[in-house]
């Protein structure tokens, strides 16, 4: 029909030939049942797997959120408990350290008191050693010193010694009340 | 009309003879009597009808028709490739295949068909990806003919489409519920509906079709009558008129802006093809969903 395009009162609007028409339908048919059984299915096939990927990594993730909280929860728990625990170990060693410094104080002052006991206890010996000492070698002294004044022995033991004896006494009753 | 030089021949000629003549199919393998009914140069066309020159071959067998199945293959192949063994993490190949598919499928079917879109998808998809790629022709080197410039094509597919909704709201209402949904609008006062019953009747079973086709078809058709203006007219103008300035000036701008009307055409070839589909997916949607 090509004396028609253009001829009728339809001008180009007529098709050239019905060939036209026939394989462009034919053409479309092709196509579609290609698509429709082999390039739908396919990337239908992908989507449902991507969705499904997609919906897996969701809940991966909300699962290791999930973990995470737990996690955390259980960190801040142990946190808590750690404070608490500092807490008393330190209480305790302050107690601990009042106790031992009391106790060495006491011990400090029972050292000192007996220490102090102690060398009073020698000071006494040691004065009344002295005293002894003093007492049989002043007497001593202080007879042959007469003596020697005197020039004459007072070797009279018996007499000599009851004078040195009172004049011992006569001291030993004035030293304490200095 | 009468067949005249075709579109670049028109260079060698005195006088250019622009027409609807450079939109004619060639067959690929001219009869005899269909070479003698389009002479080369020199000799005196004859006006022949189909029934005396034209062998089977002259009709089924052209370069458009070939166009459209090289269209065809094109588009096979190019879903064939990019689906192939499709991964959750998409390859660039796949990607490519899935964003055109997705506008499609996501785009037009759910937005406008909305839940039963799943079935009208291979539909919309193929005739998408067939109409932008016959259009795309009319700006791609080898061909630079937009197929669905013939008016048969268009044709073609505007029926099948008046078929697919029509059947789809049978289908679903049964026949004449269905007419009565089409073209009783609902909620309308009686008077009013002797006015508007008419109009529903023609909008939506007889204008439809219509306006789908020639939509497509004239876009096409002129769009490329534009370009052959400019592009046969210019090289005219710029080679052929020898002692006029002003006619070689006029040409090579008209050149120029050809490659506008160039860039012009792509798009339409995409708006055009996306249109089609769009308006396919709403007649479907109106064919099935509740009275309005």
């Amino acid at each position: 029909m090509y004396p028609l395009e253009g001829t009728g009162p339809l001008g180009p609007l007529l098709p050239a030939h019905i060939s036209e028409l026939v394989v462009g339908l034919v053409l479309f048919a092709i196509i579609i049942f290609v698509v429709w059984k082999v390039i739908v299915p396919r990337f239908e096939t992908m989507y449902t797997e991507r969705a499904d990927a997609i919906r897996g990594g969701i809940e991966r993730a909300e699962q290791a959120q999930d973990e995470a909280a737990q996690a955390l929860a259980a960190y801040r728990e142990k946190l808590a408990t750690a404070d608490d625990e500092a807490a008393r170990i330190r209480d305790a060693a302050k107690a601990t350290g009042t106790q031992i410094e009391a106790e060495m104080r006491s011990k400090a002052e029972d050292d000192a008191a007996r220490i102090v006991n102690s060398a009073r206890a020698q000071v006494e010996a040691e004065k009344s050693l002295a005293m002894e000492s003093l007492r049989k070698d002043v007497g001593q002294m202080a007879t042959t010193l007469a003596g020697r004044i005197l020039g004459e022995s007072l070797d009279d033991d018996a007499r000599v010694k009851k004078t040195v004896d009172s004049f011992i006494v006569s001291l030993s009753e004035d030293s304490p009340k200095k | 009309m009468a067949y005249g030089p075709s579109g670049l021949t028109v260079l060698e000629t005195e006088v250019p003879t622009f027409g609807v003549s450079a939109f004619d199919s060639r067959p690929l393998f001219p009869s005899e009597r269909w070479q003698e009914c389009h002479p080369h140069e020199g000799l005196a066309p004859q006006i022949c009808s189909t029934s005396e020159y034209a062998t089977w071959t002259d009709i089924w067998i052209t370069n458009h028709i070939l166009q459209a199945v090289i269209a065809a293959i094109l588009v096979i192949g190019f879903w064939l490739i990019v689906s192939h063994k499709p991964q959750v993490v998409p390859s660039k190949r796949q990607w490519i295949g899935e964003y055109v598919y997705t506008m499609i499928r996501n785009g037009v079917a759910r937005e406008i068909i909305g839940d039963n879109y799943h079935k009208y998808v291979p539909w919309l998809v193929a005739m998408f990806t067939f109409i932008i790629v016959n259009n795309l022709f009319g700006s791609f080197f080898l061909f630079m003919f937009p197929t669905f410039s013939k008016v048969g094509f268009v044709w073609g597919f505007a029926i099948i489409t008046w078929i697919l909704y029509n059947a789809v709201g049978i289908k679903k209402w049964g026949f004449f519920p269905y007419v009565k949904k089409m073209i009783v609008p609902h909620g309308v006062p009686g008077p009013i509906l002797i006015l508007v019953t008419p109009l529903e009747f023609l909008s939506n079973f007889i204008i439809r079709p219509i306006t789908l086709a020639l939509r497509l078809f004239a876009n096409l058709f002129a769009g490329h009558l534009l370009v052959m203006i400019f592009v046969v007219g210019g090289t005219y103008l710029l080679t052929q008129i020898k002692d006029n300035i002003i006619y070689n000036v006029a040409g090579g701008f008209s050149l120029l802006i050809s490659f506008g009307i160039f860039a012009l055409e792509l798009l339409v070839a995409y708006l055009q093809a996306y249109i089609f589909v769009v308006l396919t997916a709403q007649y479907v949607s109106s064919a099935q969903e509740e009275a309005h």
